[in-house]
């Protein structure tokens, strides 16, 4: 890790943990239902009380995700989604609203893109980098050059189960935030977010974390008031997708200025 | 000539096979992959273990299977010697149970008390739930909704043994969307359960661990030819969907160098078209189900969905080793259609009585195109992996078996 590296998303949560309580980020699917409507509800969540974007890039195998997520992605897919509208949803998101923005994808897509090209192409769309749940550092030398060579954020998942050793590792090699799961499972929410994501931050704050983001399972201001009582940012998906779904772009910017409640508690 | 103990292997213990293997997944899992591995790793090393799974193969399954030498088939195949290794007369009628044993065997050691499995023709969600019932584990399935329905006969035998069988819907609704879930459920459920994977695919130590278990073939296979032709067979052909009964037969023969050794992909409607499940002939490295290795997919890297007349082969993906195999050229993959495949299984029915499962005819189509390339000299060991039963449906439309009046009766 340089000392001389900037980070948006990293400054913007940072200046959010100052000014409140931390950092709302907002999950949405690129290409859902369609490009247009997928880029606008991105904007309009950053209108709406967001501070940074995370969109989805739809792929054929999403293990990691619900329902929700799962019915949205392969609608976007089913619409003809190609990787190529990715770069030009940021670009676009980025044109319209200061807001970071961050790509969440599986690894499949970025190794077939070429890992290089992905990363030069992102960063000339402005995005800020990616969140891969299924590449672990383990796998990702690869990504740790392009993200060092393009100076993009690179944001690596921390799970309750991990080991002290690979908190330690995750903390080292993500840039922006590290992304702790609140709970065993996918996305999706959740009644409850479980009591497993506080001691799972109080662990990466152990292991050097110093922006540490919860994401998994939170579904209202009040659970993303409770969670950035112990941490810097709440990471939001299916709700956002769901209201989307049942309601346009209307409905998700709703839902974004009601969960952004949740980050002036203090 | 060397013996069995001081023989280098080329074979690689894992996680990687060249460029392939790894391990693509979610954080949440890494745990319990680690936790798998040293448990494999110690089990492996534990006298009592291999004891105690050599008595369930023997007094359970039925091990060692046989070999049966089929001569009014091989007439068709140029007059090469062909031999079966017969896992088709397993309990559970296929070489999956070697697996979902070990497997079984594991998850008591590790004490974990659910398993869950993911199925394409069923075979392995048989085998699965199986092991379940005898060692009192509670047990949940993954099936694609397509395959529920054309493999009714073995969802309803996985529910008999008190399985409980989920449908999945999502995707293209087969077996690849049955791994998806499967994960899903693991991720979610990785305290209590153990997910007993089928296939020689899938992240660390699945591709190392299910070969180890089936090697069990392989090494049976080579004694008996040896003891039956005083020689080594020319060749050896196995069907490859993930490829968990060709690394198991294949793996006794790695060191072999003058054994060839002959993987059979399914092309369903021909490998020149879009209908088929042939990976390593028509795919490219990829990740996919938490490895690196072939994969049928579009250029943006989404998987493309598979067609093989056979469930079992039904697959986008394929075990990293075949892939590292097959660049090395230690191996070769060949593609054979439904209708070759579905021709062998009706040959091998009309010559010797033994109705071999779909997903096996493809080996023996293979080995007839095989037996007529390499003549009469040649001895080529066919690993009859199944049988057909649970494929009556499939092959009484195929053949158009199924007297139409009587069923509307």
């Amino acid at each position: 890790m340089t000392t001389s590296y900037t980070s948006a998303v990293r400054d913007t949560i940072a200046t959010r943990r100052d000014e409140a309580s931390g950092a709302l980020i907002a999950y949405l699917p690129v290409g859902f239902p369609d490009l247009a409507t997928s880029i606008d509800a991105a904007v309009a969540l950053v209108q709406n009380g967001v501070d940074i974007l995370e969109l989805g890039l739809p792929y054929s195998d999403p293990v990691m995700d619900g329902a929700v997520i799962q019915a949205a992605t392969q609608q976007a897919l089913a619409n003809g989604f190609k990787l190529r509208h990715a770069f030009e949803a940021v670009a676009e998101v980025r044109r319209q609203v200061d807001a970071p923005v961050l790509l969440m994808t599986y690894w499949n897509p970025v190794l077939q893109y070429g890992v290089d090209r992905f990363a030069d192409d992102l960063a000339t769309a402005g995005g800020a980098g990616l969140i891969t749940p299924d590449l672990i550092p383990d796998e990702g030398r690869v990504w740790l050059d392009a993200s060092d060579r393009a100076g993009l954020d690179r944001v690596f998942l921390s799970a309750p189960s991990s080991s002290d050793e690979r908190l330690r590792r995750s903390v080292e090699l993500s840039r922006g935030f590290v992304y702790a799961v609140s709970t065993m499972g996918i996305t999706g929410a959740r009644a409850d977010v479980d009591q497993a994501a506080r001691g799972l931050v109080e662990r990466l704050r152990a292991a050097g974390g110093d922006s540490v983001c919860v994401g998994l399972g939170i579904s209202t201001a009040e659970q993303v008031a409770e969670v950035l009582e112990y941490a810097d940012g709440a990471i939001v998906g299916s709700v956002f997708v769901r209201a989307l779904a049942e309601g346009g772009v209307a409905a998700a910017a709703e839902a974004a200025a009601r969960l952004a409640e949740g980050t002036s508690a203090r | 000539m060397t013996t069995e103990t001081d023989r280098e292997t080329i074979q690689q213990p894992g996680p990687y096979f060249g460029e392939f293997g790894g391990r693509f997944v979610p954080e949440s899992l890494v745990a319990a992959l680690d936790e798998l591995t040293a448990e494999w790793e110690a089990a492996k090393a534990d006298p009592a273990f291999a004891a105690e799974l050599t008595a369930l193969h023997r007094d359970y399954t039925g091990r060692p299977s046989i070999i049966t030498e089929v001569p009014r088939f091989a007439e068709h195949a140029g007059g090469a010697r062909i031999i079966l290794k017969r896992e088709d007369l397993n309990h559970t009628g296929s070489h999956k149970i070697n697996n979902v044993l070990g497997q079984a065997l594991l998850t008591k050691r590790i004490g974990k008390t659910r398993i869950i499995a993911e199925t394409g023709a069923g075979q392995h969600g048989v085998a699965t739930a199986t092991a379940a019932a005898l060692f009192g584990l509670d047990c949940v399935i993954y099936m694609g909704e397509v395959d529920t329905e054309r493999q009714a006969l073995n969802v309803a035998r996985m529910r008999l043994l008190g399985a409980e069988v989920i449908p999945v819907t999502t995707g293209s609704r087969t077996l690849k969307d049955a791994i998806n879930d499967a994960m899903r459920d693991w991720v979610t459920n990785v305290e209590t359960t153990n997910y007993v994977f089928g296939t020689v695919a899938g992240p660390h130590p699945f591709p190392a661990m299910v070969r180890d278990l089936q090697r069990i073939i392989g090494d049976e296979a080579r004694a008996q030819v040896l003891d039956l032709t005083g020689s080594l067979p020319t060749a050896v052909a196995a069907c490859v969907g993930g490829g968990s009964n060709a690394m198991g037969i294949f793996t006794a023969f790695i060191d072999d160098p003058d054994v060839a050794l002959y993987g059979y992909e399914a092309a369903g409607d021909g490998a020149d078209t879009p209908r088929n499940a042939a990976t390593i002939t028509k795919g490219r490295p990829g990740v996919l189900h938490g490895a690196r290795s072939y994969m049928l997919q579009d250029e943006d890297g989404q998987t493309l969905e598979s067609h093989s007349i056979s469930a079992g082969l039904d697959y986008p993906g394929v075990g990293p080793e075949h892939a590292w195999l097959s660049d090395i050229g230690r191996a070769h993959y060949l593609p054979i259609t439904d209708t070759q495949a579905m021709s062998a299984l009706r040959l091998l029915a009309r010559t010797e009585g033994i109705i071999p499962a779909i997903e096996s005819a493809h080996a023996l189509a293979g080995a007839l195109d095989l037996g007529r390339e390499l003549g009469p000299e040649a001895t080529i060991l066919v690993n009859l992996s199944g049988r057909g039963d649970k494929d009556m449906t499939t092959a009484g439309e195929w053949f158009d078996l199924i007297d139409r009046d009587a069923e509307q009766m």
